[in-house]
């Protein structure tokens, strides 16, 4: 029921998101054809703009384009001409959804363990060798460690190739450039998550049972110290879609990134719009997954 | 001192990495501070000295390129001979004065929203909670760069008609202290909250309404002053955020522009002269250690902070 209501408030927000961004790259000066080489006699510009209906007022645009939508139809690019929002779409969204996958992979893989490692040995080295590790990762921008791969991984060493993307050795240095700054925030969660559990009395209880130290860190402490990690998974995967940008600009990797900084430093109004709304989507519906994993795992959970 | 501040400063300083690390961002503060004023004077004082501005001038053009790390030059050179180290240092400064400010716009948003919600209560703060839950989880980023490709020109236009032509120059620095500071204050907002929660019935707030006291006159009097604490660990906490925001925008080309440089700009200078033939790693490494460095002791010092004020962040 909660997760219904929780839809139904979805549309409207979409809606909302959908008319800010329009209207923002609306306003903004220069059109999507200023830089065009100037064959544009004032006829031939006005034909362009009459072709994608840039001459119609704001409102009437912005009904058009709630119209197209409701076909699922997001519009022509204004810039990359032949090609339809939806066709870049297709072809950028897979690229991001398989580089964010795997960096998520990668730092939920590491991040997870060595938080759970630093607070079960809490006070010993490996505590202190983890959180270390911890806040170094979490100090470390991917577009400081990306370069500096690329240079000893790519260049010096050619272990690695330097950019683009197609077969698995091109995701290695993207992923782990994209992926350990994370790792080192979900060590840190894990690590406090943990702790907190391991003071509660139901652990002394599970103890005082004479159950194994295995299977009360494991049963017992883990599942409900895994739960800040799960709803910082939510923000997480705001981050890492924005994480990608400079990933994909320094690896000149074709993905969604790519293709918003770009948008919007061409105004392709339609383009932008687009891949806002796709984010917001994306981002909802993502949300949505996150806040049922986290009913799953903890019952004392209840949602009115 | 009032008591609680006193018995945190002696926790405080018992917590020597955090201690380290406020005397290292003093030590930067001061060094970006201080230079250009030294660089300024000494080029007045003779030959020596004018070699002396020269070497730390940040725009100072040379025929030594891509020179590597040396006695003469400490940071190596960049592309157009120019000594890395003044311009590090210089975009120190810049990167930390978009922090600061930042910080502080996200201050003022984030204990307004936080303390009219917690005092408010109700259904008011059940919405404006609920707004802060949204946009936690939107990729708010994202907006500041549409602000700033969409906006800039407008602003800036606006601002060279009314013949302020400075303020025009520095538009961009103006969008990244507002749109960041106005991503960055939903931490901020949620802490106020439950702050403001937690004292608003506490007696000697029920005294002061009993004697007639205003909303307004207890917020500010009463509730407020008693957050100081929580409020200062967490602008500490948001100033790093924002430099790596800003160097984030800069490296993707919307952040400062050039002849300004930044941390992030600098690092992005540093990638484009990435080539298969020579590695001129002092670009990339030296502001990167710089940056890494700063974020680590901003977060350090939080983190001592938030354990000398004793403060969780429980939602």
């Amino acid at each position: 029921m909660y997760f219904l209501k929780r839809l139904f408030f979805a549309l409207p927000l979409l809606l909302l998101i959908s008319f800010l961004a329009f209207m923002l790259v609306h306003v903004a000066p220069g059109g999507p054809f200023d830089r065009e080489r100037k064959p544009a006699s004032p006829e031939i510009e006005h034909q362009l703009q009459a072709k994608y209906h840039l001459d119609e007022p704001a409102w009437k645009q912005y009904l058009r384009f709630l119209g197209d939508l409701s076909r699922g139809d997001l519009g022509p690019s204004l810039k990359y001409r032949n090609h339809s929002v939806n066709d870049i779409i297709a072809q950028a969204l897979p690229v991001s959804l398989v580089l964010g996958a795997l960096a998520f992979g990668l730092s939920v893989g590491i991040g997870v363990p060595i938080g759970y490692f630093s607070a079960v040995r809490r006070g010993r080295w490996q505590d202190y060798a983890g959180s270390f590790f911890a806040i170094l990762m979490v100090c470390i921008p991917a577009f400081v460690l990306a370069p500096f791969l690329v240079m000893y991984l790519g260049i010096r060493w050619r272990m690695l190739p330097v950019a683009l993307w197609g077969t698995p050795a091109h995701t290695v240095m993207p992923v782990i450039a994209l992926g350990l700054f994370f790792s080192g925030r979900i060590a840190r969660l894990m690590r406090e998550g943990m702790l907190q559990v391991l003071r509660a009395e139901f652990i002394t209880t599970a103890r005082a049972k004479g159950l194994s130290e295995h299977t009360v860190l494991l049963r017992h402490a883990f599942r409900l110290a895994i739960l800040p990690v799960v709803s910082y998974c939510g923000p997480l995967l705001a981050d890492l879609l924005t994480g990608s940008f400079v990933i994909e600009s320094l690896f000149q990797i074709p993905g969604l990134g790519t293709f918003l900084v770009n948008g919007s430093l061409n105004r392709d109004y339609t383009l932008v719009v687009g891949l806002v709304l796709l984010y917001a989507v994306l981002l909802i519906g993502l949300n949505l997954l996150v806040d049922f994993a986290y009913v799953v795992l903890d019952r004392r959970v209840k949602y009115a | 001192m009032p008591e609680p501040a006193q018995r945190a400063w002696s926790r405080f300083r018992r917590h020597r990495v955090a201690v380290l690390s406020a005397l290292a961002l003093a030590v930067l503060v001061l060094l970006v501070l201080l230079l250009p004023v030294a660089a300024h004077f000494a080029a007045r004082a003779g030959p020596s000295g004018q070699a002396f501005a020269a070497r730390f001038d940040p725009d100072q053009l040379s025929d030594a390129q891509f020179q590597p790390p040396s006695a003469a030059h400490w940071f190596g050179t960049d592309v157009h001979g120019r000594d890395l180290f003044a311009r590090v240092l210089f975009g120190a400064g810049i990167s930390l004065m978009v922090g600061l400010v930042g910080a502080g716009v996200s201050l003022v948003i984030g204990v307004l929203w936080g303390a009219i919600a917690g005092y408010a209560g109700g259904r008011v703060d059940a919405i404006m909670m609920r707004l802060v839950d949204i946009l936690y989880s939107l990729p708010s980023i994202i907006f500041v760069i549409v602000l700033i490709t969409t906006l800039e020109g407008v602003v800036k236009s606006q601002l060279e008609q009314a013949g302020s032509g400075w303020l025009a120059h520095s538009a961009r620095l103006l969008f990244l202290f507002v749109g960041l500071g106005a991503v960055s204050w939903l931490n901020m907002a949620r802490i106020v909250r439950g702050q403001v929660l937690s004292l608003r019935h506490r007696a000697f707030v029920e005294a002061s309404r009993a004697m007639g006291a205003g909303p307004i006159h207890i917020l500010a009097r009463h509730i407020l002053p008693n957050t100081f604490g929580v409020v200062i660990v967490y602008v500490t906490l948001t100033v790093p955020a924002i430099i790596l925001y800003e160097s984030f925008l800069s490296y993707l080309g919307l952040g400062v522009q050039p002849p300004m440089a930044s941390w992030g700009s600098l690092i992005a200078e540093g990638a484009d002269q990435i080539n298969p033939i020579r590695i001129y790693w002092w670009l990339i490494v030296c502001p990167g250690t710089l940056l890494v460095g700063a974020l680590l002791a901003f977060n350090f010092l939080g983190d001592g902070l938030r354990d000398a004020w004793d403060v969780r962040m429980d939602k």
